[in-house]
């Protein structure tokens, strides 16, 4: 909660006046019975027209008032709960942007999106709601009770007792339910997640004929909700007619203790209206109360959820910024990986073991190897996406670790596994790297990527792009984001089995495009396919974690069992024979 | 899913409830007494106050008698009250259970276009929100009207009852109240509408760099990232503002007017027991009715939106239960069949106006290997959805053994092929759970066996409770090589007579994929089989190979027939070799 009220802090004057503004409408409500009292008291009693006219007067101006307290206090309030919420989010974001790539695959996309969402609109709810409500509730519960004990002592202690009643009450209500409330929310979880697990599998279901058995299940699960519903339903049914009941006897008692206070000259008639109607309102008042809770009830979890990101590390990694690291040096494209080892958790089992390899300018590496054999790892090594756990990477003789994150950006250019466009157009793409690109920079990126004769086909640069890209085809997507790797003419180029969309004789296109850039850059290609990588000055083979096979395409074949069942797997001996 | 209008939703809803029928009128009486009874109070209350007039001047007899009828009063609320509380609560969550049941019993059934054309979400939320506020705002918005209703009815008639001229006030005053709330959320209802936009603006735009978070890394775009967003972000809290300020206007201008007419109440009905026309009590009685009158207003005009969104969740909900469902009207099952499969002047196309498969003729032999090729994305699953029956065909025939397969029972046709796609998926299950789908029957000798054939016993064995860990498809601990291991075992616990491999082992790496041929051989011995890949091996030895592109088979043959025809398929299959 500490972490919220650090932004609300913000706008402490803001939100110091709006519960006070509120406090102060709630002073002039108190004061209306008190004006009525007088009314019977004075104005019936004595039949003095004048008198009740005059205190009709007084109640219109505590309605006008009281109206501009309350628009006040809504202003501030409303001010308050939305910049504060609109700061958490702005924070959030930036947070986002900035959490290590490890941190953020541990999270989720969904999760985080869920964050900065909905779970700040709660907060914002929340925030606006205790402004306007937390202090007034109590403070008219208390109010009512103050202005009671001083219209007569004696009858006021039926207030204490009603309250005394109606806390003890809500409280066990609260504490029975609020712990099903969540079991409940957990079992719709339950309902929710089956009907998109069901449909996602809706081929395999039906091949299997499964269907019946999967509406079984899905009614037991419906079944245990709608009975744990009506369970609690059952529990919370009771909270209105209770508290019903207990003012209601309270105000029977205190009209009769009233009575006796009346008759022994204590107190007058139009007292005891007075007394009834700061009754009536406690009740209204703890209802708004107990709504609240419940509104609290789901603001706080959000908060908490929030928070929690808000306190992550960021980064985990270490950068060691040098005296001499000075960012402008010319990069020529050199890598040297000396004795890498890496665990993503830190423990013995390593997932990338003892790799070393040297990388000229200039020149292409191919890495191959199965899923789960550690190429993307490595890759991620490279980038300095995460701390090598042994051994060191060096791009032209400096460590990783001594350049920042924005120069490992300007360095490489990375065409990703999952080939992702943002919405927008070709043109707003192609110049994210490089804002004052022109359209011939552009369209020579384009050319070499293969992907002109299909932009040219449609709006050309001024192509919508919707969002992720999903107008384009896979293979379409995949050419794209190479081209857009390519504006920012990285000294090192990294094709993350980013080509695998692409039929045969494209990618055959796009792998001689690539060799002959003008600024010839050092490659690397990361693949399942032997054919990607054949033509490298040398093929990295990756299995389990470990380097099993480094050399050219020919030295492999004679010398790596496993380049060479994969090559032959995909190339069967008389095809490579017939080349 | 066709659009009905309001009236036929209406009456949709009410033949809907007649099952609830007594439980309503259940509801109905308690609501009626319970707005009896609670309006019987402030009445009571006011004679009570009649009988205290001053110092030594206390009707206690009458006052007792009294009070003990509040108490009696009161105590008969709390039943009324609760019981009516507690049948609601049970019709709301009855139909919500029953229609999710239903919506979803339907979605077992429903056309495989219907659920692929459909954002799955929008079934999600159908069936899981909108059941929710369908119930909610239905039920709960018809008790609120009706003892809203009741209220001010039975409010007027007790006013009436106590001074006719003072009730004037009241009942012409209040709708000022109301008018004053219609035209204020009128006039706010731009700003939410704003405010909704700009939030869905602000949504995609964090979504999308969520996604793409790496590309954001590589590129350096976070600051023109924060940047984007701190605009729209401060655009956003503007409308925010506004909307939330306006929006809470409402409360305090409505409760201005009611403390006007709680004022003019007081001043003429303080008059009037000066001149005699009510008492002191009538004129309490009175106090406490105008303070409640407006309330029963405002909920109703509130329900009135939510009635409105109920209405709107019933008929999307209703789509769902009235979906079409695939036409299932084959009677003779098919008893082991050869496998001879052909298809006879087939003609479809997902969308009718543009036209896809044209006359297609294919003549598969029992035991016979068709190989799919084709680029990416040119279509190689319409073949499947074809076979499986996911997708009926416009025109021509599909026949098995030479009968139709629209006149085999569709769970008899779909038993008879077994299917392992790229697209692993996997209940939210045990492993031997997964595993059983497949063979419900199956020992655990014979899961182990069959998980040993398809190399996945190794790793299954090394998972924390071995066939028994639980898969959760969002916790990522198996890899995707791995889930294809483990739909290739589910086949093979029962191998139907015909086979459909789409791409099923693209995520297996090469060596794995090598050790576990031998078993996919015998898998395949003598089964007529469908298999999408792009491995040239297996697309060689195929029996007949049908080249896909844009979704239609531009050719078909064995693989030196397509080579000497020198077209789609040879181009293909030459390209790598020729470009080096």
């Amino acid at each position: 909660m500490r972490f919220i009220l650090n932004y609300v802090k913000k706008y402490k004057i803001k939100a110091i006046l709006a519960p006070l503004f509120k406090m102060l409408e709630a002073i002039f409500e108190l004061l209306v019975p008190l004006v009525m009292a007088s009314i019977i008291n004075k104005g019936i009693a004595n039949s003095d027209t004048h008198y009740i006219v005059m205190m009709s007067g007084v109640l219109i101006i505590l309605a006008v008032v009281g109206l501009m307290f309350s628009i006040t206090a809504q202003y501030f309030s409303a001010y308050v709960a939305v910049y504060s919420a609109a700061e958490i989010r702005k924070d959030l974001f930036q947070k986002i942007l900035g959490l290590s790539q490890g941190t953020k695959e541990k999270i989720g996309e969904e999760v985080l999106t869920t964050r900065i969402t909905a779970d700040i609109n709660q907060i914002q709810n929340g925030i606006n709601m205790v402004l306007r409500l937390f202090l007034r509730s109590p403070f008219i519960v208390a109010g009512a009770t103050i202005m009671a004990f001083i219209v007569d002592i004696k009858s006021a202690l039926t207030f204490i007792a009603v309250v005394v009643a109606l806390s003890i009450f809500v409280y066990f209500i609260m504490k029975y339910t609020l712990p099903r409330y969540k079991a409940i929310a957990a079992k719709l979880e339950k309902v929710l997640h089956a009907v998109s697990e069901n449909l996602s599998g809706a081929r395999v279901l039906r091949a299997f004929c499964q269907v019946d058995e999967e509406a079984e299940a899905f009614q037991n699960k419906t079944s245990n909700l709608a009975e744990m519903q009506i369970h609690t339903g059952k529990i919370s049914a009771l909270l209105n007619p209770v508290t019903y009941v207990i003012v209601n006897i309270g105000i029977v008692g205190l009209i009769y203790v009233s009575a006796q206070r009346v008759d022994r000259g204590f107190i007058l008639r139009g007292d005891v209206v007075a007394l009834v109607n700061y009754m009536g309102q406690i009740l209204v008042e703890l209802i708004k109360l107990a709504n609240l809770i419940v509104l609290l009830m789901k603001a706080f979890p959000s908060a908490d959820r929030v928070c929690e990101i808000m306190e992550m590390k960021s980064d985990e990694r270490c950068h060691e910024i040098t005296a001499t690291a000075d960012e402008t040096f010319i990069v020529k494209g050199a890598i040297s990986i000396k004795n890498v080892s890496f665990s993503y958790n830190n423990s013995n089992e390593m997932d990338l073991e003892g790799i070393s390899l040297e990388i000229e300018p200039g020149s292409t590496l191919g890495i191959i190897g199965g899923t789960g054999s550690g190429k993307s790892t490595l890759l991620k090594l490279l980038t300095h996406t995460y701390d090598v756990s042994e051994g060191s990477i060096e791009i032209d003789g400096r460590d990783v670790k001594t350049l920042s994150d924005s120069s490992i950006a300007k360095i490489f250019g990375i065409v990703p596994q999952k080939a992702s466009l943002f919405s927008g157009t070709i043109r707003s793409n192609m110049t994210m790297y490089k804002q004052d690109a022109s359209d011939d920079e552009i369209n020579s990126a384009l050319n070499i990527a293969q992907a002109s004769d299909f932009i040219a086909k449609k709006e050309g640069l001024d192509t919508i792009v919707s969002a992720r890209g999903n107008n384009f085809s896979g293979g379409q997507k995949q050419r794209l984001t190479i081209a857009r790797a390519l504006m920012g003419k990285p000294a090192i180029l990294v094709l993350d089995d980013s080509a695998s969309a692409l039929d045969l004789s494209t990618e055959a296109h796009l792998r001689k495009a690539l060799s002959e850039l003008s600024w010839n850059p050092t490659i690397i290609i990361v693949s399942q396919r032997a054919s990607s990588v054949k033509d490298a000055d040398q093929i990295l083979v990756l299995e389990d974690g470990k380097a099993v096979g480094l050399g050219t395409h020919a030295q492999l074949l004679s010398k790596c069992e496993e380049y060479e069942e994969i090559y032959y797997c995909q190339y069967p001996r008389e095809e490579a024979a017939n080349e | 899913m066709n659009k009905q209008p309001q009236s036929k939703i209406f009456n949709r809803i009410l033949s809907e409830l007649r099952e609830y029928r007594f439980s309503i009128l259940i509801s109905v009486v308690c609501a009626l007494f319970t707005v009896y009874l609670t309006l019987l109070i402030p009445i009571l209350t006011g004679r009570a106050v009649d009988c205290i007039v001053a110092k030594e001047n206390v009707d206690f007899d009458k006052l007792i008698y009294i009070l003990q009828l509040m108490v009696v009063t009161v105590v008969a609320t709390f039943f009324t009250q609760w019981i009516m509380n507690r049948v609601n609560n049970r019709i709301t969550y009855s139909v919500t259970k029953n229609l999710r049941d239903r919506a979803f019993a339907k979605l077992q059934h429903a056309k495989l276009s219907d659920i692929d054309s459909h954002p799955h979400g929008d079934f999600v939320s159908r069936i899981v929100s909108d059941a929710d506020t369908f119930a909610d705002g239905l039920l709960m918005g018809f008790t609120q009207v009706f003892t809203g209703v009741l209220t001010i009815i039975g409010t007027i008639y007790f006013m009436i009852t106590i001074s006719l001229k003072i009730a004037l006030i009241v009942i012409i005053a209040t709708p000022v109240s109301l008018l004053i709330a219609k035209f204020i959320s009128e006039k706010t209802y731009k700003f939410f509408g704003t405010q909704a936009k700009l939030r869905g603006q602000e949504t995609s735009y964090i979504e999308e760099i969520i996604v793409n978070k790496n590309i954001v890394r590589n590129m350096d775009y976070e600051d023109d990232a924060l940047e984007n967003f701190g605009s729209m972000n401060n655009d956003l809290a503007d409308a925010s503002m506004k909307a939330t300020f306006y929006s809470s206007i409402v409360n305090p201008s409505t409760r201005l007017v009611n403390n006007l007419i709680y004022a003019a109440v007081g001043v003429f009905g303080a008059v009037m027991v000066t001149t005699g026309g009510i008492t002191v009590g009538g004129l309490a009685s009175f106090l406490s009715y105008a303070s409640t009158y407006a309330k029963p207003f405002n909920e109703i005009s509130g329900v009135i939106t939510e009635f409105q969104n109920a209405l709107a969740c019933a008929s999307r909900l209703f789509e769902v239960i009235d979906a079409d469902v695939e036409l299932d009207e084959g009677v003779d099952k098919l008893i082991e069949p050869r496998g001879s499969i052909e298809f006879k002047n087939v003609c479809f196309s997902y969308d009718k106006s543009k036209k896809l498969i044209e006359n297609l003729n294919i003549k598969v032999e029992p035991g016979q290997k068709v190989a799919i090729v084709g680029p990416t994305g040119a279509g190689k699953s319409t073949i499947i959805n074809l076979l499986m029956r996911f997708y009926d065909i416009d025109l021509g025939q599909i026949l098995i053994d030479g009968r139709d397969i629209r006149e085999i029972p569709l769970d008899d046709l779909r038993s008879n092929f077994g299917m392992v796609l790229q697209e692993t998926w996997l209940k939210n299950a045990s492993i031997k759970e997964n595993l059983k789908m497949a063979n419900p029957e199956a020992s655990d000798e014979e899961i182990i066996e069959a998980a040993k054939a398809s190399h996945a016993h190794s790793f299954i064995k090394k998972m924390p409770y071995g066939y028994d860990t639980v898969i959760n498809a969002g916790e990522g601990t198996l890899s995707l090589g791995q889930l294809q291991l483990l739909c290739i075992t589910r086949v093979m616990l029962n191998i139907p007579p015909m086979l459909i491999l789409d791409e099923a082992t693209s995520s297996i790496d090469t060596r794995t994929e090598q050790r576990i041929q031998s078993a996919f051989n015998k898998m395949m011995n003598g089964r007529t089989t469908f298999v999408v890949a792009h491995r040239l091996s297996t697309i060689k030895g195929a029996d007949l190979i049908l080249f896909i592109k844009d979704g239609a088979i531009v050719e078909q043959g064995n693989h030196s027939q397509l080579l000497q025809k020198n077209g789609f398929y040879a181009k293909l299959y030459r390209s790598d070799f020729e470009i080096n």
